[in-house]
């Protein structure tokens, strides 16, 4: 077994250690062995019958309108929309997150302000403050970014704090000693500093961003998005459509990860050693 | 290369009950490119004096000259290396480190560069310029602490017990380096210890002071010739005469604590 697969493996990637190869291999395998075990459970419902073929697709099925869906243009469009309004949603949360947070970590008065406010708004669920927004700010994309920013700040905002606080104070003396002012002790000490914990905050927030932005345009009347899609689908039975729906934002949200945060850590904190890789 | 004059330093800790003097009307004076060791029994106010010559914390009372002038705070006069590894910038490489305090300066980066270079060269870390400090040996992390501290060219140098946290192969090793980086620097030295050899390896004189609340209680000049064996008979009596006055029982041949 494990002379197959390292024959095959060095066959496949010629200069890559072999022992190295397999052991890749051998992770791929670990990946998506559970993946397998749900497939085989989930086709040996929908092809017993016990619900209708309707309402429990085949994976066969699901995958062909996934595939329909996306030449046709219609998938992507819709993961297009969600994702647009997923970026500039993030993109306010992290700015003004990363800013708070800081801010809170830096300043007294900062902190006395916005810690209180902050605790008791943080933990209400994102869904409980929509139809507040729904009203102040219309049904549509720009109510949904909105909310998305406003709810998916908190995690950033905490952690900024907290990154901010848990900078060593042996850093900031030895900046002192060699003459850094406040400003380069901000950006050559205290930022990268805090980074670890503020790359936390971000990957926090994305998912909560992704939470809420899904659910909210069930409800806040977009025309596109993929909240939508799974949530019209409903009404014509379509589940094929809902599960080509939930494939794809799991999708996206693995690409963010892998080839987002991922990087970015693998680039910063894991290669300081401040974050086991 | 600057004369430091401590003069009448008190020093208090709040404490919850309430003020507690560290440190009392302690004076000496430190010659240019003079090597001092302050060394002490734990809770004596040694590294707290230091981080007072530091301007890292005010003095209760007295004050601190360096060249004359009246230290208010830190300032780019005195370079510092503390015991702790974690004080290196993990983000930065050995060669960004060493260069921080040029880049404060606005050095130029190849300037800088070069000059970081050299003195990674002269605690013998050339090899290791572009590496982070968590793929550094804890004595090659200390050896990047003390290039940065002098890689601005500070006249001063205060050192708190940078070897503490080696082990005894290591720390013998960093020791003879220090006292060769010395010889090439001249700079004037401020190094606080409790290993009584240490003190009588690099030191020129060492102060000795007593604890609750810290005073001195004497200043003893090391006069054996560089580079010292630790081995020789008069470098043994020394290090007798220092336990004495740190009140150890010291007898025969025998130095241990």
């Amino acid at each position: 077994m494990q002379d197959a697969a390292t024959t095959l493996s060095a066959r496949e990637a010629p200069g890559h250690a072999p022992g190295r190869a397999a052991h890749r291999l051998r992770g791929i395998w670990r990946n998506i062995f559970p993946f397998i075990v749900v497939a085989v459970l989930w086709e040996i419902v929908a092809i017993s019958g016990i619900f209708p073929a309707r309402l429990f697709p085949t994976i066969e099925a699901v995958a062909k309108t996934f595939f329909t869906l996306t030449a046709n243009g219609i998938l992507p469009h819709h993961a297009i929309e969600t994702l647009i309004r997923l970026l500039s949603g993030f993109a306010l949360a992290g700015v003004f997150g990363v800013t708070i947070g800081i801010l809170m970590g830096r300043s007294r008065l900062a902190e006395d302000i916005f810690l209180p406010l902050v605790s008791i708004c943080a933990p209400i669920p994102g869904l409980a403050y929509t139809p507040l927004f729904l009203l102040w700010f219309g049904l549509g994309s720009f109510s949904s970014i909105l909310l998305v920013g406003f709810v998916s700040a908190f995690p950033v905002i905490f952690n900024s704090w907290t990154g901010v606080k848990a900078v060593k104070e042996i850093w900031v003396r030895s900046a002192h000693s060699m003459g850094a002012d406040d400003r380069r002790m901000f950006t050559h000490v205290i930022l990268p500093g805090a980074l670890p914990y503020i790359l936390t905050g971000l990957r926090l927030g994305l998912a909560q961003a992704w939470r809420v932005l899904v659910a909210v345009e069930m409800l806040a009347a977009v025309p596109w998005g993929l909240g939508w899609l799974i949530f019209g689908a409903r009404k014509f039975l379509n589940t094929d459509a809902m599960l080509a729906g939930i494939v794809v934002i799991a999708l996206i949200g693995l690409l963010l990860e892998k080839l987002v945060f991922q990087k970015i850590e693998n680039y910063t904190v894991v290669r300081w050693g401040m974050v086991a890789a | 290369m600057v004369p430091i004059a401590i003069d009448n330093v008190t020093l208090e800790y709040d404490t919850p009950a309430g003020k507690v003097t560290g440190v009392k009307d302690v004076s000496f004076d430190i010659g240019a490119s003079e090597f001092v060791c302050i060394v002490g029994p734990s809770g004596c106010g040694k590294s707290t004096l230091l981080n007072v010559i530091a301007g890292f914390l005010p003095p209760a009372a007295g004050e601190i000259r360096i060249d004359g002038k009246t230290v208010k705070g830190h300032g780019m006069d005195r370079g510092v290396v503390f015991q702790d590894f974690a004080q290196l910038f993990p983000w930065r490489t050995a060669l960004g480190n060493v260069s921080f305090g040029l880049e404060m300066k606005g050095i130029p980066k190849p300037e800088r560069d070069r000059i970081a270079r050299e003195q990674l060269r002269l605690v013998k870390l050339e090899k290791f310029v572009d590496s982070f400090p968590h793929h550094l040996s804890g004595g090659m992390q200390q050896r990047v602490a003390i290039a940065r501290a002098l890689a601005y060219d500070p006249s001063v140098l205060l050192m708190d017990e940078p070897f503490a946290a080696l082990d005894a192969m290591t720390r013998d090793d960093m020791q003879s380096l220090l006292a060769d980086v010395w010889r090439a620097t001249r700079k004037t030295v401020i190094y606080v210890t409790h290993n009584v050899a240490e003190a009588v390896y690099l030191a020129d004189r060492v102060i000795v002071m007593s604890a609750h609340p810290g005073t001195v209680q004497a200043d003893i000049r090391i006069d054996l010739p560089r580079p010292r064996d630790p081995l020789s008979v008069e470098f043994l009596e020394c290090q007798k005469q220092l336990m004495r006055h740190l009140g150890h029982k010291v007898s025969g041949n025998g130095v241990g604590h």
